[in-house]
């Protein structure tokens, strides 16, 4: 045979041989629903720890949206073959919490000897994702609403270049813009989670029953109390007035916001690197706190996101990789670079103060911010979070009346209590599955 | 009718095993099962399945909001196919003459058969977009009105409703003509002979020997209307504003593959069971009486 | 039944119409003129989004966004394409559509031949249930019971695979009950002669019949195959990788939605690809595609 046949047929055989080697570590599948730049950080973070390491290969595979990569997860559970990790939106936290199928990750943790230290998770992101002082699922990314708006816009409007920080402030502010002829003078992203979840989480105001539902199943929402019916009028108010703007639900709102329309728009913090790349040349932005509403106390805003939950069914050789995945993840350095590149909240106050120190924040003042509303926050029973069953159904339900209550359809009490029947009868179907 | 037949004790058996196995697993199992599934409440991971009777059944009947989704269903199907099929007969009888190329107009309009409804939707979305879409743009020039289907659950109707009829109106027309170019010309001529005017002579006898093909078009574009447009909902509206687009088929997806609720949509799913085998026997009831040959 | 049978007969003729053999004289009141000028601009106003869309998928960014909308083509095509082509990984859409359009196509026409004729040519124990096992499966489609099917799939553990994007597609038996229709019309004489001749009933069904069943085979693929290539709600639901997802649900991660940015020039390049090749079936083949839809209507 040629040399050059022989070399060839050499080469081929090595190459062959190669992928062999390395699936000779134990592989970790893992589900995610991030996409672009945030699902391509993912997959950088899977990565880098397979290369700090041989034991193990992390596949990180992108399975659509939230609910569709739960959806993909409960069928592959059904089918005896769940993936080890999958990443669930916070929406989902009580229907794994009930599901039976998971692997609690302090037990995860302990199981396999990898020390964590839990105390240093940050108060909301630590609340939202435990029981009784224990973490079930490893938090990963995690934002909170927070308040952004159009530098450029402002000075149109003769305002000067400072977040409102109060409704009164948002009001008057944006009674402004709309003056001026700005078309979205204030809108928000996420109606339920923003303006009603997480309002109540801000100002100490209870959301659900049960503690919003971290001491029992919940089976009533509490939003059409004096706090909820005086948040709603303010909306009602200034959708009539024409200076609040609804944009639809989920975050179809940011659209308007990343065109450039919207004067003060709330949302995720987890925007922030939507809008950065959509604004780059076009308008200048900035960030501050949400809005507080006087008279009432303060309490601190809620988390939004994923976590990552450990799915039961696989071999303690791979559980181990998870667990030594997590710890990966959840290190000072791997968290500081994480939500440095992100957006999002690092998991840990080791890792705020890394970003802090390497002066990451002072180049990103914007990404400061969430930090900042969190750690000024107080974590009281009515902010840990919110645990509904079928809360997707229920976030539907409470978006579908402030679509009536903005409209004028409906009084704010009116729509605030039909949200809550609504919202009960869900709450019914789903408890009497756990009766 | 003399059939001749075959003597083979095994083959026919084999030869109709791959269709039978396919139909059994993938066909009537889930029919059965989803009539069975629709009288449980499932919790997502399966961990629990409890009787529950005719509960989701109870409970689909007392909510508004799926009133108003059978209402959006059957107002969606009555545009699509009403004025589908109005538009598509209203061109074909101006267009009945005996010209030349038809196969030529045929293909031509045919085609949009192989757009799916769901890509139909993304190019109707543009053509509606409220900041750069080319309708709102002509239509500003005649009203300030902000035609934006975003917010404003008539405009996505109205969207979906044209994405649907566009999609099907070559096909419509195409079926029209040729139903049209079957009648013979005599019998038009004896009732023009017999002083019928043009509109008279269209509702007497145009529009009653056009029956089969109206009543196969009627049928086909209700099917369509009912199951074949979850892609375009989807796709381009999905289901909103509000529930203003939330045809049945669509709940019923969402119920059970966003909101988890198994059981729930399976109860949904048989409702449009009955519907499809009301709608099927009406029209063989329908067939037999009214329609003149 | 009677009813399909003579709307399949009118149909038949109305066929004959369309392909331009005309009967005996047309007299109407309207000219060929209007009647031309009528089906000319039913042409237009159909094509005319399809158009925009190639239209759109020429520009850049700022075109697109930009008022009054513009409509003639633009130079950005290329770049668009190949944007389109591998944000959303059009290779592999297309030929997972493909492979379902294909599959389904050739899967069901092979089990519907060989049903439709034992059903036709035998007598068998259980022949009037087996067929109208299959007459029922013409009235439940797929939507009506997604969850249900799901399940099975996923038992088998056929979830975001090939099998389980084609197998359950076959299931109606639309394509049976069409060539049982057809074969009922073939004389007797022919069989009888085959039987003489020493012909088993493969041997029948291979030499005679197929040749036979041409048109309406072709008739069959070119729905089957434009339904294959279409499905959106069981792709969906069945698959959940982007490797295996087809293009008409794969192209929805270019669909501009909420904070991205208004890329639509890309999202109607994508919209664009994956309408070509069921629409080049239909022109090339439609002369059987008219055929097929009057003889499935279902």
């Amino acid at each position: 045979m040629k040399r050059s046949t022989v070399s060839v047929l050499v080469a081929v055989v090595l190459l062959a041989a190669l992928p062999a080697t390395s699936r000779a570590a134990t592989e970790i599948q893992f589900w995610h629903a991030m996409t672009s730049v945030l699902g391509e950080r993912v997959g950088e973070m899977a990565a880098k720890f397979n290369a700090s390491q041989s034991d193990y290969v992390v596949k990180a595979v992108h399975k659509g949206s939230y609910p569709e990569t739960l959806t993909a997860a409960v069928a592959a559970y059904r089918a005896k073959q769940p993936p080890h990790i999958v990443q669930v939106y916070e929406v989902g936290t009580q229907t794994m919490l009930s599901s039976g199928a998971v692997y609690p990750v302090y037990q995860l943790m302990k199981d396999h000897g990898v020390a964590m230290d839990w105390n240093d998770l940050i108060g909301p992101v630590k609340s939202y994702y435990s029981t009784g002082g224990n973490l079930y699922s490893m938090a990963f990314n995690s934002s909170t609403p927070i308040l952004f708006y159009n530098k450029d816009l402002f000075k149109k409007a003769g305002l000067p270049d400072k977040a409102p920080t109060t409704w009164d402030e948002v009001e008057s502010m944006a009674k402004k813009l709309h003056g001026a002829g700005v078309k979205c003078a204030f809108s928000s992203g996420w109606p339920s989670w923003v303006l009603v979840e997480n309002m109540h989480g801000y100002h100490d105001q209870p959301f659900a029953d049960h503690a919003n539902g971290f001491d029992g199943l919940a089976t009533t929402l509490k939003i059409n109390g004096p706090f909820g019916v005086k948040m709603m009028e303010i909306l009602a108010r200034g959708a009539k007035e024409g200076w609040f703007t609804y944009g639809g639900r989920l975050n179809k709102a940011e659209a308007l916001m990343t065109a450039g329309e919207c004067g003060i728009f709330t949302t995720s913090s987890a925007y922030i690197g939507n809008l950065t790349r959509a604004s780059e040349g076009k308008f200048t932005w900035g960030t501050g706190s949400l809005p507080r509403l006087s008279g009432f106390p303060q309490g601190n805003s809620i988390i939004g996101g994923a976590t990552l939950w450990v799915m039961k069914g696989a071999k303690p050789e791979e559980y181990k990789g998870v667990a030594q995945f997590f710890k990966y993840v959840a290190s000072t350095e791997n968290q500081a670079w994480w939500a440095g590149v992100t957006g999002y909240l690092p998991l840990t106050n080791a890792a705020a103060k890394a970003l802090e120190a390497s002066g990451h924040y002072a180049k990103n003042p914007n990404q400061k911010t969430a930090v900042s509303q969190m750690n000024t926050g107080k974590t009281t029973p009515n902010s840990q979070g919110i645990r509904l069953g079928n809360f997707t159904s229920i976030r539907d339900a409470i978006e579908e009346q402030m679509e009536n209550i903005f409209s004028g359809a409906k009084t704010p009490k009116q729509g605030l209590d039909d949200a809550v029947a609504k919202s009960s009868e869900i709450l019914k179907e789903f408890a009497a599955l756990y009766k | 009718m003399k059939r001749t037949v075959f003597r083979n004790r095994w083959l026919p058996y084999a030869l109709i095993a791959p269709q039978l196995a396919v139909t059994i697993a993938f066909f009537f199992w889930p029919a059965f099962d989803s009539l069975r599934l629709s009288l449980y409440r499932a919790s997502p991971f399966g961990d629990r399945l409890i009787f529950i009777g005719l509960a989701n059944f109870q409970r689909l009947l007392a909510d508004p909001a799926y009133f108003r989704s059978v209402a959006t269903s059957f107002v969606f199907s009555a545009l699509v196919t009403f004025v589908g099929l109005a538009v598509a007969l209203l061109l074909a009888s101006l267009a009945n003459a005996k010209i030349r190329g038809l196969a030529i107009y045929r293909t031509l309009l045919l085609w949009p058969y192989g757009i799916a409804p769901a890509v139909a939707g993304v190019i109707w979305m543009f053509v509606f977009h409220p900041s750069f879409g080319v309708l709102p743009y002509l239509l500003s020039f005649v009203t300030a009105y902000q035609f934006n289907w975003f917010l404003k659950g008539w405009v996505a109707l109205v969207l979906i409703v044209v994405a649907a009829i566009w999609k099907q109106f070559g096909y419509n027309l195409a079926f029209y003509l040729a139903g049209l170019q079957a009648i013979p010309g005599s019998v038009l001529e004896a009732a023009s002979v017999d002083g019928a005017g043009p509109i008279r002579r269209f509702f007497a006898i145009t529009f009653p020997l056009l029956s089969p093909v109206t009543f196969f078009l009627f049928t086909l574009n209700m099917t369509f209307s009912f199951f074949d447009t979850f892609g375009l909902v989807h796709a381009v509206t999905q289901g909103g504003p509000g529930d203003a687009t939330s045809i049945l088929v669509f709940r019923a997806w969402k119920d059970g593959f966003e909101g988890l609720q198994l059981g729930y949509s399976a109860a949904q799913s048989v409702i449009l069971m009955l519907l499809v085998v009301a709608l099927t026997a009406a029209q063989f009831r329908f067939a037999e009486k009214k329609v003149t040959y | 039944m009677a009813a399909t049978s003579r709307v399949a007969s009118a149909g038949a003729v109305a066929t004959a119409e369309l392909a331009g053999h005309l009967p005996a004289a047309r007299r109407r009141d309207m000219s060929g003129v209007i009647a031309h000028a009528i089906l000319v601009a039913s042409v237009v106003v159909l094509a005319f989004p399809l158009y925009y869309a190639f239209v759109i998928s020429t520009q850049t960014l700022d075109e697109v966004t930009s008022l009054p909308p513009k409509l003639v083509p633009s130079t950005h095509m290329l770049q668009n394409y190949a944007d389109a082509w591998v944000r959303a990984k059009m290779g592999r859409l297309l030929l997972n559509s493909a492979i379902v359009a294909l599959a389904v196509a050739f899967g069901k026409i092979a089990i519907s031949l060989l049903s439709a004729f034992a059903i036709v040519y035998f007598n068998f124990r259980g022949k009037q249930v087996v067929f109208w096992m299959i007459f029922i499966t013409l009235m439940l489609p797929v939507p009506v019971r997604i969850v249900s099917t799901y399940q099975v799939v996923s038992v088998l553990g056929w979830v975001d695979t090939y099998w389980g994007l084609t197998v359950p597609l076959l299931a109606s038996a639309t394509g049976t009950f069409l060539f049982r229709q057809y074969y009922q019309t073939i004389p007797d004489s022919l069989a009888e002669a085959a039987q003489l001749d020493g012909a088993g009933p493969l041997r029948f069904l291979w030499s005679f019949l197929l040749p036979l069943s041409k048109a309406n085979i072709a008739a069959l693929f070119v729905i089957l195959f434009v339904y294959g290539w279409n499905d959106y709600l069981w792709p969906l639901i069945v698959t959940n990788s982007p490797e295996m997802r087809t293009a008409v649900i794969g192209i929805d991660s270019l669909i501009p939605r909420t904070s991205q940015l208004p890329e639509w020039n890309v999202a109607m390049a994508a919209a664009m690809m994956v309408l070509l090749p069921p629409v080049v079936v239909i022109v090339v083949m439609q002369r059987w595609f008219v055929k097929g839809l009057i003889e499935t209507e279902k």
